[in-house]
């Protein structure tokens, strides 16, 4: 019955995931998939936890996913990636971007960021761990550690790196393009 | 060529293709972008407005109708409750140009202050409503729902929630069609609701609820799916509308048979007879109230519904699976109880330095809605109260009278520059009329924020970024009254205590208003970052402004995160040993 593929991206309100979802859309559309996208816009965007689901396949009903029912979640930060791992199916992967943003309760003392995330979520996922900021750095930007993250989940993808590039091309400005398509390659050939 | 778009832009899409010519709404989420989406387009076509509040926006939307131009209003939930007097006579009034009314409902409560299902409203208006269930339906519905208006001369409710607004799905979009204004006809009978008119006119709507009702057996907006698989040996038949047909579809795929109401208000009868008739068990599956099942109750059939789903929240597929199939939920990870990421004021907000010296100064804060809501949250936690726009002053008026002149000489309204325009205006005549002493501390940050920066009466700019005249709040505060009005920065915090302290005291009415733009704007240029200095002797206090980009680390020291902050200098007054330093960049 389900035969769709889910990607669930996770991340920071402020973090650059709405671009990520929209390059991912976009590329699948290319690909001739059926296609949908759900975020929730609103109070989550001041620096709350931000949720996108992207579902794709033959057919797709529902736009939203399930614990339990993720193929792959890509993350923006850590403790964010740990928050959404009840949503990762059995066997699953994680990508994610070993940046830590403290919320609200860490800043104000009530709470402590939780230690070696990255160890807990590899004890129970497939996880692919990466500095993605200091490779957009190294690309350019810093702002561009989203088009790293791409990258390196596209390579997980049967979508061809050709759609990729066209897609990039199609979304970023032009002024931005190079770091760009710099910073994906970095996240494709990521290991 | 097939193209993502979220619901409510597919909504614009269809209202565009129909040919409307009016649009005017009020920001609120989920709904927002579909009056933005309706501003794309070239203004020879269609006319969108911003207005101050819903029951303005249904007015001229009501007024556009009756001029002869398709017309449209788009709202939240509570927007519909703001606007519900203009939109239930126009019922008895009927249209002259298609009127649609769109209402996002939030399960879940993403961005609301409570979870009421407008489908009753249908009813208590009587009004025709339809609801789909993805972005191709948002635009056909909203096609189907312009005929449907001028059909039978109704204002058509279209009724969407979040997942359906702000999931993106396929759609292919067409040329729009171009829709003559109808010729304008004074018509007192139809138009002018004075008893003797509106008795006639009760008698249309209640010939127009019957007439919709046996519309509402045949129109293929309502459609049945039989198959004969069972499940444990019975033939079950679900009962949809909106986004929980793509959930159970998804849930139950192909065992079982589909009814699914595209209309949700009339409903059908004999549709749902004989849908039940042929199944051994029938689920109604819609998020919060049992509207549809109630009403299958009334005609006798044996459904399950709220006994088998919750009232409250969204819900999923695996919840269906498990409620119609008794499928387990699919096994998942468990994880430790880690800390809650909760919204919070951006670095840089200017409301920070609002509530950072009403919180020093212990003040009781009647609250409202925005950003500002916010300074609700640790560590300002300064907010006492948020009911709905505009209470922040008239419930501070009936405080007042409540407690007396010590009270309220420690109490303070805040209202941001919207939600002043919209319904805060009459509550500071109610304190100016009634002798109130009241202080109202208006936030104006120059852009209506919570929302995603819309303009507004006090912005200078339309929709369309035009410039227009700017209401002046000062002017306006003093013609409702208001003798002692004062201007005053809140990231000068020293200055801006000093302010409320005098306001606080007169025993006289007063109004701060805060004036600092959002920090998001694109007018706003901060530079730099700041960093603390080795005078920093961890007393905490710059921790009080719950600024995100400062915190501390376990052994005490305070840092300042260079890639969050955002160079706004609020931290830099606070600091009693000046340890906070500006740096350019
Ligand atoms: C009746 C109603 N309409 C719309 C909304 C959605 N809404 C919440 S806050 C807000 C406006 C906030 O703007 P403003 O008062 O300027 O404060 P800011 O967010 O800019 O601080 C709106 C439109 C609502 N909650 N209730
Ligand atoms: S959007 Fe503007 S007003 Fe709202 S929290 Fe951010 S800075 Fe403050
Ligand atoms: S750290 Fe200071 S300067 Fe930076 S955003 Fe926060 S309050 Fe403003």
């Amino acid at each position: 019955m389900k035969t769709t593929t889910n990607i669930m991206i996770v991340g920071v309100g402020g973090q650059g995931t709405l671009l990520a979802s929209r390059i991912l859309g976009n590329a699948l559309i290319r690909e001739g998939y059926d296609v949908k996208v759900s975020e929730v816009h609103g109070m989550s965007q001041r620096g709350g936890s931000v949720v996108t689901y992207v579902k794709y396949g033959d057919k797709v009903w529902s736009p939203i996913i399930g614990e339990g029912e993720a193929d792959i979640i890509l993350a923006f930060e850590q403790l964010e990636a740990y928050r959404a791992l009840p949503y990762l199916k059995k066997g699953g992967v994680v990508v994610t971007g070993t940046q830590c943003i403290d919320p609200m309760p860490v800043i104000t003392g009530a709470a402590k960021y939780p230690e070696n995330l990255c160890e807990k979520i590899a004890a129970q996922a497939d996880l692919i761990s990466a500095d993605a900021i200091g490779m957009a750095r190294e690309a350019g930007t810093i702002k561009a550690a989203n088009v790293v993250l791409i990258g390196i989940l596209a390579r997980r993808t049967n979508i061809p790196y050709e759609t990729w590039i066209e897609v990039l091309k199609t979304t970023v400005p032009p002024k931005f393009l190079d770091v760009n398509l710099k910073a994906f390659d970095m996240g494709w050939n990521h290991q | 060529m097939k193209q993502l778009m979220i619901g409510n832009a597919a909504v614009a899409r269809g209202a565009y293709e129909a040919g409307v010519r009016v649009v005017a709404s009020y920001p609120g989420t989920p709904s927002t972008e579909i009056t933005e989406v309706m501003a794309t387009f070239p203004a020879e076509d269609v006319y969108v407005e911003w207005a101050p509040n819903e029951k303005v926006a249904a007015e001229v939307a009501i007024g556009a109708s009756i001029g002869g131009a398709r017309a449209m209003t788009c709202c939240k939930h509570v927007g519909l409750n703001v606007m519900a007097d203009p939109i239930f006579t126009a019922s008895y009034t009927g249209v002259g140009g298609g009127l649609v009314i769109a209402v996002a409902d939030d399960p879940g409560m993403h961005s609301s202050q409570n979870e009421q299902d407008s489908r009753h409203y249908a009813e208590a208006a009587k009004l025709l409503m339809l609801e789909p269930a993805d972005s191709g339906e948002c635009l056909s519905y909203t096609k189907a729902a312009y005929a449907l208006s001028e059909q039978f001369d109704t204002p058509v409710l279209l009724r969407l929630s979040t997942r359906v607004s702000h999931s993106q799905s396929l759609i292919e979009v067409s040329d729009r069609e171009e829709v003559a204004l109808k010729d304008y006809e004074k018509n007192i009978p139809k138009y002018v609701m004075m008893p003797a008119n509106a008795r006639g006119r009760h008698v249309v709507v209640e010939d127009r609820i019957a007439a919709l009702t046996a519309f509402a057996e045949t129109t293929d907006l309502n459609t049945v799916t039989m198959t004969d698989k069972t499940v444990g040996g019975k033939k079950i038949g679900v009962i949809t509308a909106g986004v929980s047909d793509m959930y159970a579809h998804e849930a139950l795929g192909d065992s079982v048979s589909y009814c699914k109401l595209g209309m949700v208000y009339p409903l059908p009868v004999d549709l749902l007879r004989n849908f039940a008739a042929q199944c051994d068990e029938v689920y109604v599956i819609e998020e919060l109230d049992p509207v549809i099942e109630n009403h299958c109750k009334a005609l006798g059939l044996n459904v399950h519904g709220k006994d088998v789903f919750t009232l409250i929240g969204e819900y999923t597929p695996a919840m269906i699976a498990k409620a119609v199939l008794g499928e387990e939920m699919p096994e998942h990870a468990s994880i430790d109880a880690i800390p809650g990421r909760p919204p919070v004021m951006c670095a840089g907000c200017p409301h920070r330095g609002t509530f950072y010296v009403l919180k020093k100064l212990g003040l009781t804060v009647s609250g409202d809605i925005g950003c500002y809501t916010l300074g609700a949250v640790a560590p300002l936690a300064s907010v006492d109260t948020t009911i709905c726009m505009g209470a922040s002053v008239s419930a501070a008026l009936g405080m007042a009278k409540a407690r007396g002149d010590d009270f309220a000489k420690k109490l303070v309204s805040v209202i941001g520059d919207s939600t002043f325009m919209h319904s805060g205006i009459t509550g500071l005549i109610d304190i100016v009329y009634n002798k109130g002493i009241n202080t109202v501390i208006i936030l104006d940050n120059s852009i209506t924020g919570m929302t995603g920066h819309q303009d507004n009466p006090t912005t200078g700019k339309t929709i369309r970024g035009e410039a227009t005249r700017q209401v002046d709040l000062e002017a306006l505060c003093h013609a409702c009254g208001i003798d002692w009005v004062k201007v005053a920065d809140p990231f000068d915090t020293k200055t801006f205590e000093a302010v409320v302290k005098e306001a606080c005291a007169l025993e006289a009415p007063a109004v701060v208003i805060a004036q600092r733009p959002c920090a998001l704007l694109k007018t706003v240029k901060y530079t730099g970052h700041c960093e603390i200095s080795d005078d920093c002797r961890k007393c905490g206090m710059c921790l009080k402004l719950g600024c995100p980009a400062i915190s501390k680390r376990e052994d005490g020291t305070i840092v300042i995160d260079e890639n969050q902050c955002n160079g706004c200098g609020l931290c830099v007054g606070v600091c009693p040993f000046h340890a906070i330093k500006k740096i350019e960049d």
